[in-house]
């Protein structure tokens, strides 16, 4: 199946993307057809969709054009849809969207392997492949109308996945979850039909969904786009989630069964941080500048008081959880920075999020399924017991933390750098999170691996083949990112550049930021630098 | 030959990558072994470059090799590459150099370690993240050696995980740096948005570009950074505990290398100081000069043979400090060489003898150990006169360079450094008496056991006592019965009485028995009185034995108090063992008597053996007679641009700053033979408690830590779930008792929703179909 699946998908003809999207959807009801009574060809067959769909993303990040090209969309695949309503299945990538399209391709099948589940493999896949679906269709739209069903369709399968597979407090965690963000996207929902209909009016002409040619119009007034956006706001500021909308979060993501936190921390919180980008300073430039200040602000608190909250959980897992607050509140500053360092800064960190965060949450897993709890104070002296899942827990920790070599060192290195250029005071600030975050995770590192083991810990086995492999796939990538993170910013950049000369084509006094401090230098003339500037010529 | 230097760092992160994998089935010793070759591989290719910029006139001695772009992001672009000049080889020799003995000596010294190989994958890491800070050509590449050291120091320290001590330790190492880390960052931020480039050839050559406000924002950031790094006031708090680790770390990373790193950072970017402020640099060496003698004060207190060497570390980055502030460059990286030589040698030796000690680290423990370990004490004393300042030992040269620096710049830092240097002479040569010289104190009884002697006496007394009072207590209960029969018995007899009165005396035969129950009674009473008699006599005795028991208690007591007075640090005689026979001496006494310190394996030795020949001789690196033995002067110019100060005091001036330094030295050295060998004062005297307690710093830092810092946390904590999210859950109940249909929403949710999707779709597509006909 899968030779005849490649041979296919090289017709230039294909439409790899409708096929990424589709795929899980068409595997979760495949999975409907097997039978109860065979959990292995289940769980067989819902990896090897989501290896497929993953498969397919990497083709399509060999294929992706770089330069210039990286600014447009690519792969685009244009279907009208509801014609009369101006709505198209279109889909596409570029250089913003591409990472997380190869992340969620990635994270999927790996989730899916690492954890073991036990409880209704049938629905719990086929929820998962739903998910999948939904999270690759939000990255991928390029119509607003399938942007928003994208986005919608999530929810249902992460409901069902926390409030079925979940533990403790699950039907209240998944509650709370689904309204929270159900809100949100319902004043999007408004805010998506003011925005095609208003245009529409202001242009005279017809309704159109499609995200380019509404992002080109601009038609509407400086008032009324803020208003929009503002509501877009609303949706993605509870997904990211922004401080002060946070509080689902931790719950959902202590109840949520492994594989559900994994994509949830994942994949799941970037399409907040994603349609802050791509609906957001794409659709209302102006209004993005204008909120800029306001957002950062809310993404510097939530970077101090995600770290302060964390360090006092008792839940290693809710500990992760309040982690993440302030891992999003970096890509946050960094977005709106709006420059090419904060921009891509917070772009490669949001792919940086889903690896650490997400092997985070499988180490985590990883012990509460050997010790039946995540309470710190149960745990301790695991170093001596398992030493190879300490170690993966370190060195994914330290990326965590931000230790450059790794790659949560890239972006928030990048994220700050572009935040200092924008708003120099507020980066300043933010830069003792990185401070706060050594604190949490040290201590929480320490009260775990750390001490004397005893009773069940001291027993507690170690990783076997299969996690360490799953681990040691996530930690190479967390190194390569680290060590080697050009070929993904060199394709982030020209969307990245586009995105910011869209914006200063629209609001006429804006400016990169950084441009404005830069002074003019003249490199002085050492004549025993220049020698070093020949001897390096000639040395190579 | 300069194109070989990307192998310098790529060694020993060959060694790093070679044990991940393969570590555990090489083991001991291979892994050792394999990874100091990877250190000696280095350090030969450091003398290969060395010699490749020997080759090139002065002005030409700078080499930039670039492997390959790091972090590019639009006008921001930071390649990983290496900057070779005189002050980047300088670094990677001494590093690599002593880098590769103490591998060497951690092969002995790490004997028998269950995480053997562990150990040596992370001293080549640390190795690698070394030399990328000082080998990078751009101020992201020495960040990422920067953190990399870090973070190697945590692991190191914390290596002996299952003590909650040193877990901690670590743990500590690694946020006060971060801390440090974060000046780090900004400082880059401000030189990138303020120059265009984090290259050091861009920093170097536009520094001048830099407006003196943003200048000394760098230098103030770096500062912070340097201070975290480098052990200064105000977050020196890390060191003393980084002693947790084991010995061969000690002296790698937190004294020879990674310590050092603050002040690389400085001559590195001194063209920036120099277009700072005059305030930034002064600020620089106050911080120094006054962690310098603020951490000389504490070493005199410390009993621990390492802790000792950490804040003796901390004193003398102190001067480095001191130097860099007054523009004295070349003076600084001096003392960094010779210091990295003598204090590695001292934390070497330190570690042979907690090796040869059965890791007792307490040199009040110690005493004579000259005769047990003869080259580990003639090594340490070669450390003890190079640090204290003994010509013509390398010490000498380059703290009087820097004092000498300090007095052209202001008498009153020159001061600090003076009395500083006093007090280190005085540190160490108590060090070095209390481990080496006098009596052998390792069998003598020790205080606590003394203490624990005395305690369970007080105890068997106090339970003698407690015997006593329950004898009397029973004694009493006793008379108590006893006065009690007599009581009756007077009953009886009254009783009897009135019977022998009312009976018909005619009747003889009741009459009579009445008078024999009469006698009978008498009889009974006389009884019961002479109970009660003999009672007494018992009663008196246990009052007798308590009062004898509770007076025994009290001498033992007394004892006790004076016994614990009148040992102390029995420096010169024996603590008085003779009142406590043989057979009640602890255990451990009978095992230390039996214990003969040892020197260690010539793994171990040779290092230290090189390392005091270096600390020796490295005096000639640097001689002030002439112009042509100034070779460091000489050496380092290329990377100085001219910021290097000129000391303004001429030669008569110098010798007689030399002079007066030296009679300070000896001054120290004789107070401390005064009290430590000849016994002429009691060194209570200087040992002042608030100095053993480092003047209370470390204990408020972590009081406030402990307390008002985590109530706040603690506050934030709760405000999170009582006050956001109690609001989000209140507005949820709101809405729900507000709206009876909205409650459906909890029980049959999804299908609710499902519901609602469709009704508002179809309610879309109505409306589309109208907006479409208008």
């Amino acid at each position: 199946m899968n030779s005849l699946l490649l041979a296919s998908i090289n017709d230039p003809a294909f439409p790899v993307l409708t096929a990424i999207v589709v795929l899980p959807l068409i595997g979760a009801a495949l999975l409907m057809l097997l039978p109860r009574t065979r959990p292995d060809l289940v769980k067989q067959v819902a990896v090897l969709i989501s290896v497929a769909t993953g498969a397919m993303s990497i083709w399509v990040l060999t294929q992706f054009e770089t330069g210039k090209a990286a600014a447009e969309f690519q792969f685009v695949d244009h279907q009208s849809w509801i014609s009369g309503l101006g709505i198209s299945w279109s889909l596409g990538v570029d250089g913003i969207s591409l990472f997380l399209v190869v992340l969620t391709g990635v994270l999927f099948p790996i989730a899916m392997l690492a954890v073991d589940e036990h409880k209704d493999l049938k629905s719990y896949y086929a929820w998962i492949l739903v998910l999948e679906t939904g999270c690759m269709g939000a990255f991928l739209a390029l119509d607003l109308f399938a942007f928003f069903v994208a986005f919608e369709i999530v929810l249902v399968p992460m409901y069902f996945m926390i409030g079925k597979w979940g533990h403790g407090d699950r039907a209240y965690a998944a509650t709370k979850f689904f309204i929270y963000t159900m809100v949100g996207s319902a004043l999007m929902f408004v805010g998506i039909l003011s925005l095609v209909f208003l245009t529409a009016s202001a242009t005279g002409g017809p309704i159109t969904f499609d995200l380019q040619t509404l992002a080109h119009s601009q038609a509407l007034s400086t008032n009324t786009s803020r208003w929009i956006f503002l509501s877009f706001a609303a949706a993605f500021a509870v997904k990211v989630p922004l401080f002060p909308f946070h509080t689902w979060l931790p719950d959902a993501h202590t109840n949520a069964p492994t594989a559900g936190s994994v994509i949830l921390a994942g994949v799941m919180l970037k399409l907040g941080t994603y349609g802050f980008l791509r609906f957001g300073i794409y659709l209302f430039p102006e209004a993005a500048v204008y909120f800029a200040p306001m957002l950062i602000t809310l993404g510097v608190i939530g970077i101090i008081y995600g770290a302060i909250v964390a360090t006092m959980q008792k839940d290693l897992k809710r500990l992760v959880a309040y982690s993440s607050i302030a891992h999003l509140g970096f890509i946050i500053i960094g977005m709106f920075s709006l420059n090419t360092q904060g921009l891509e800064g917070g772009l490669i960190q949001m792919v940086n999020h889903g690896l650490s965060t997400g092997a985070l949450f499988l180490l985590v897993g990883m012990i509460y399924e050997r010790r039946h709890t995540r309470e710190i104070s149960k745990l301790g002296g695991l170093q001596k017991s398992a030493p190879m899942l300490a170690a993966a827990f370190m060195v994914v920790m330290l990326s965590s933390v931000g230790l450059p070599g790794l790659n949560g060192f890239v972006g928030e290195f990048l994220i700050l750098l572009g935040s200092f250029a924008a708003h120099r005071w507020w980066a300043v600030v933010a830069a003792t999170g990185v401070i706060l975050a050594a604190l949490y995770l040290l201590w929480a590192y320490q009260r775990v691996f750390h001490g004397p083991a005893e009773g069940d810990n001291a027993t507690m086995p170690d990783l076997n083949a299969k996690e360490g492999l799953v681990l040691i796939s996530l930690i190479s990538m967390i190194v390569f990112l680290g060590v080697y993170p050009k070929p993904v910013l060199d394709r982030m950049e020209p969307a990245v550049d586009a995105l910011i000369s869209h914006v200063e084509t629209n609001v006429p006094r804006f400016h990169e930021p950084t441009a404005n401090h830069l002074p003019v230098v003249q490199l002085n003339d050492l004549s025993a630098l220049e020698g070093a500037a020949t001897s390096e010529g000639s040395g190579n | 030959m300069l194109d070989a230097v990307f192998l310098i760092p790529a060694l020993p992160l060959l060694g790093f990558l070679t044990i991940v994998v393969f570590g555990r089935r090489m083991g001991e010793p291979l892994a050792g072994w394999f990874a100091t070759a990877m250190m000696g591989g280095s350090f030969a290719t450091s003398l290969v470059v060395m010699f490749g910029l020997l080759d090139r006139p002065a002005d030409e001695r700078h080499f930039v090799q670039t492997l390959f772009d790091w972090v590019p992001a639009g006008d921001f672009n930071v390649d990983v590459g290496f900057l070779v000049d005189p002050l980047s080889v300088t670094m990677t020799l001494f590093v690599t150099g002593v880098g590769m003995l103490i591998h060497l000596y951690s092969i002995g010294y790490m004997h028998g370690d269950e995480n053997f190989s562990k150990f040596f994958l992370y001293l080549n890491l640390f190795a690698f993240s070394m030399l990328m800070l000082v080998l990078g050509d751009n101020m992201l590449i020495t960040f990422l050696g920067w953190e990399g050291v870090g973070a190697c120091s945590y692991l190191l320290i914390s290596f002996w995980f299952t003590n909650e001590y040193n877990a901690s330790s670590g743990k500590k190492a690694f946020i006060t740096n971060r801390v440090g880390d974060w000046g780090y960052m900004v400082a880059t931020f401000l030189m990138f948005t303020s120059l265009g480039s984090i290259q050091y050839i861009d920093v170097i050559g536009n520094a001048s570009h830099l407006s003196q406000t943003t200048a000394t924002a760098i230098v103030v950031l770096m500062l912070v950074a340097a201070a975290g790094k480098s052990a200064q006031i105000p977050l020196y708090l890390w060191l003393p505990d980084a002693m947790a680790g084991p010995t061969p770390v000690s002296a790698l990373i937190h004294a020879a290398t990674m310590v050092t790193s603050g002040v690389y950072l400085f001559t590195r970017l001194n063209p920036v100081l120099a277009q700072s402020s005059s305030w930034g640099p002064h600020l620089i060496a106050w911080v120094g000069v006054s962690t310098a003698f603020f951490a000389a004060t504490i070493a005199i207190s410390q009993n621990d043979i390492k802790k000792v060497l950490a804040y003796s570390t901390i004193s003398q980055l102190g001067y480095m400090f001191l130097a860099i502030g007054t523009g004295a460059y070349v003076a600084a990286i001096f003392h960094m060489v010779t210091h990295a030589f003598f204090k590695a040698l001292l934390f070497l030796g330190a570690g042979s003898v907690i090796h040869g000690m059965d890791s007792d680290q307490d040199m009040r423990h110690y005493g004579a150990l000259k005769k047990f370990m003869p080259i580990t004490a003639g090594t340490f004393i070669v450390g003890w006169l190079a640090i204290a300042g003994v010509p013509p030992f390398s010490g000498f040269w380059s703290k009087d360079e820097i004092l000498g620096f300090a007095w052209s710049d202001s008498p009153a830092l020159w001061f600090v450094g003076f009395v500083t240097a006093i007090l280190t002479a005085f540190y160490m040569s108590r060090e070095v008496f209390l481990t080496f010289y006098g009596r052998y104190r390792y069998a003598d009884i020790r205080d606590e056991e003394i203490e624990d002697m005395w305690n369970g006496r007080l105890a068997i007394a106090e339970d003698a006592v407690s015997g006593a009072e329950a004898s009397l207590a029973t004694a009493e209960g006793v008379a108590i019965k006893a006065s009690d029969k007599l009581a009756k018995a007077m009953e009886k007899l009254e009783q009897r009485q009135t019977e022998l009165a009312e009976v018909d005396q005619s009747d003889e035969k009741a009459f009579g028995k009445a008078t024999s129950n009469l006698a009978k009674a008498e009889e009974g009473i006389s009884k019961a009185q002479s109970g009660i008699d003999d009672n007494e006599s018992v009663i008196d005795s246990a009052r007798a034995e308590v009062s004898s028991a509770k007076a025994d208690a009290k001498l033992t007591l007394a004892a006790s108090q004076s016994g614990s007075e009148s040992v102390g640090v029995a420096l010169f005689e024996e603590p008085d063992t003779s009142a406590i026979p043989e057979s009640e001496l602890p255990e451990a006494v009978q095992k230390r008597r039996e214990y003969h310190p040892h020197e260690s394996p010539w793994l171990m030795t040779l290092p230290l053996v090189v390392l005091a020949s270096l600390a020796a001789v490295a005096g000639l690196l640097n001689l002030p007679f002439s112009s042509s033995t100034k070779r460091l002067d000489l050496w380092l110019e290329p990377s100085l641009f001219g910021n290097q100060a000129v000391d303004t005091v001429s030669a008569g001036g110098k010798w007689l700053l030399a002079g007066v330094a030296l009679a300070g030295v000896v001054v120290g050295i004789v107070a401390a033979v005064a009290v430590y060998i000849r016994g002429r004062s009691k060194p209570s005297k200087f040992e002042l408690p608030i100095f053993a307690h480092g003047w209370h710093y470390d204990e408020l830092v972590s009081a406030f830590m402990g307390g008002p810092g985590r109530r706040g946390f603690d506050l934030v904590s709760w405000f999170d779930d009582a006050g956001i999210d109690g609001a989000v859950n209140g507005v949820g109940r709101l809405v729900r008792s507000g709206g009876g249909q909205l409650r459906r929403l909890q029980s049959g949710f999804v299908r609710a929703y499902a519901a609602m999707i469709a009704v508002g779709a179809v309610g879309l597509v109505g409306w589309f179909l109208v907006r479409a006909g208008l």
